[in-house]
């Protein structure tokens, strides 16, 4: 049963962490296997053959990405994007937790595959024992050669810096990431060109979600097509979908693509908290469109499936939302958090996050007009497609999307100055 | 004939003075450096701002200018990233810094009555700092705690599923 997931696949214990842990249960096999039997560019087919998609929320192959960089270059980098922050995820903390020696070995094995002497892990500045862990899996690894110069005895070095971020949403961008790795305020750069052509210090740089390069040990070990067969075919793999909010057992849980949302929530998560109805489900982190319970019925967990309803699976964090609850206070939480988080390089999103924020903060205080939700409805689409970063698209999608569905109650909200629902956002 | 040319900008006194580095800092310093490939220097703006903050509990634009002169980077840098990024404070707090999530997944699990909770415990409200200094109250976006939400953050160290019971415990807990 394990040897179909990729992270779910020993108990959690208090050294389940640590390097003799992991070499117990073939850790470092595909790294060593790699460095004596394969080149770097069979490392990177073996991942095109997997099909895999980053897990960060955007979805890019990765043998792809990994593919349009000029392997020539003098000075290629890696960074691995563990500034998790997409509201509703909690993924990647049990990785650095739990697996950071599946981390560390991802590394070097996209290291190797794309020449690549100083690979950063930008972690987020609020992460505690996710810092501790993966700085200890490093200082194990360094120890017995497993990193740094001369790799298990072979010609392969590669020396893997930590790197904390200080508490910026937008860091999570990768070229944001890039720009706050080279010590300036974690402004998001033009695209093109794509971080792969000039990243990092303007040289080639692949930035990698924590939870994609964990998948690639995995895949070297037992080979892309294995990969590629778990899951649906367009969109392969498990992945690690956290449950929030309003389930009886929030969590995490490994399953393969095109599971059933429902079973998610109802079954694994063990349904909605104190027996209530379902009201809503945002599927895949606080920006990704809202779903609701009649959409939730039958669709799956994949990139098809998904788009087909409007929505996407994102980063993987789906926020579980209980009959009763007020959709108009729901929505102003994340409002202010996207007003807060937007960096204020372009004019659309600066301005519109907050406009968007003051607007439902006037409505709440019931002070709103008819007038403010046709605002509401309108400040997206100027700010969508206006701006350096998709920030400002992760704004928008939860306004458009919980006006288009629940704007009966923003009606009521507005017409009578008070909630449908009394303003609960508990249970 | 002499001409007087006459300056509209009145000189702005040179206000801000470096921060001697001390032994302490400069080790850390010097033992980062070691860790960055040289090419990467200006990498180090921010991993030497954590340094100051941890030693001092803030960071100023003398801390700021200090930092700058020891990489040879801009001091509009330093104090850029000094006052861009939310986890670095610019002026002294409390001796336990309580950060709560405001985010959906805590806002869905109780956040607000956490706030509350702490709000009268303490006797403050978000953004204050208690008399004696102990405590500054603040509320922050996702800390990626959804699954055990709601939760706070007590200077570096993460509280999880909290009731007011366990906020209590917490707080007994803290000098």
């Amino acid at each position: 049963m394990t040897e179909d997931r990729v992270f779910f696949n020993h108990a959690v214990t208090g050294e389940s962490h640590t390097l003799a842990e992991y070499r117990e249960r073939g850790g470092y096999g595909a790294l060593t296997r790699a460095l004596t039997t394969m080149q770097p560019v069979d490392v990177e087919n073996e991942m095109k053959a997997s099909g895999l998609q980053g897990r960060g929320g955007a979805g890019f192959p990765v043998g792809n990405k990994w593919g349009f960089v000029n392997k020539k270059a003098p000075i290629i980098y890696l960074a691995c994007n563990a500034d998790e922050g997409e509201p509703g995820t909690f993924k990647d903390r049990w990785i650095l937790e739990h697996a950071p020696h599946q981390l560390v070995e991802g590394v070097l094995l996209a290291s190797y595959a794309l020449g690549v002497r100083h690979a950063f892990i930008y972690i987020r500045g609020e992460f505690d024992l996710p810092l501790r862990r993966l700085q200890h899996a490093l200082a194990e690894a360094r120890a017995v050669g497993l990193v740094g110069e001369r790799i298990l005895g072979g010609a392969f070095s590669c020396d893997i810096i930590v790197h904390r971020g200080a508490g910026a949403y937008v860091c999570g961008e990768e070229s944001s990431l890039l720009n706050s790795l080279e010590g300036r305020k974690g402004y998001p750069r033009n695209k093109p060109p794509f971080p792969a052509v000039k990243g990092l210090y303007q040289k080639p740089t692949v930035v990698n979600n924590v939870e994609t390069l964990s998948t690639v040990p995995w895949v070297i070990a037992n080979g892309g097509a294995k990969y590629a067969a778990l899951g649906v075919k367009k969109n392969p793999g498990t992945r690690l979908f956290g449950v929030s909010g309003h389930v009886e057992r929030p969590g995490l849980f490994e399953r393969p693509t095109g599971y059933s949302l429902k079973q998610l929530i109802t079954e694994d998560a063990g349904g909605v908290l104190g027996g209530r109805a379902l009201k809503a489900v945002i599927p895949g982190g606080s920006s990704t469109p809202i779903l609701t319970a009649a959409e939730v019925e039958n669709i799956t967990l994949d990139a098809e499936a998904m788009s087909r309803a409007g929505t996407m699976s994102g980063s993987g964090g789906v926020i579980v939302i209980a009959e009763g609850t007020c959709m108009v206070r729901l929505l102003q939480v994340l409002t202010r958090f996207y007003a807060h988080e937007s960096c204020g390089q372009c004019s659309p999103c600066r301005e519109g996050t907050d406009w968007m924020n003051r607007i439902l903060e006037r409505v709440i205080a019931g002070q709103g007009t008819a007038g403010d939700l046709d605002n509401l409805r309108a400040i997206p689409t100027g700010i969508s497609g206006n701006t350096v970063c998709a920030l400002g698209d992760a704004a928008s999608m939860p306004v458009t999307s919980f006006l288009r569905k629940f704007g009966d109650e923003f009606a009521y909200y507005v017409a009578h100055g008070r909630s449908q629902n009394d303003g609960r956002l508990t249970v | 004939m002499s001409v007087h040319v006459v300056s509209v900008v009145p000189k702005r006194p040179a206000t801000v003075a470096a921060t001697p580095l001390d032994a302490t800092l400069r080790a850390q310093f010097d033992a980062l450096r070691a860790v960055y490939p040289t090419e990467a220097t200006p990498s180090l703006v921010l991993p030497l701002l954590h340094c100051v903050q941890e030693q001092r509990g803030w960071v100023s634009e003398g801390d700021a200018l200090m930092i700058a002169h020891y990489l040879g980077v801009p001091a509009v840098q330093v104090e850029e990233a000094a006052s861009w990024y939310s986890m670095f404070r610019r002026a002294p707090a409390g001796r336990h810094v309580v950060k709560v999530c405001r985010n959906i997944a805590c806002s869905l699990r109780g956040a607000e009555s956490v706030v509350a909770h702490l709000e009268s415990r303490l006797g403050i409200k978000v953004g204050e700092t208690t008399a004696d200094g102990r405590f500054t109250l603040q509320t922050v976006e996702c800390l990626a705690s959804c699954g055990t939400a709601p939760a706070m953050q007590v200077n570096d160290t993460y509280h999880e599923q909290l009731t007011a019971e366990r906020i209590d415990a917490i707080l007994g807990e803290l000098s």
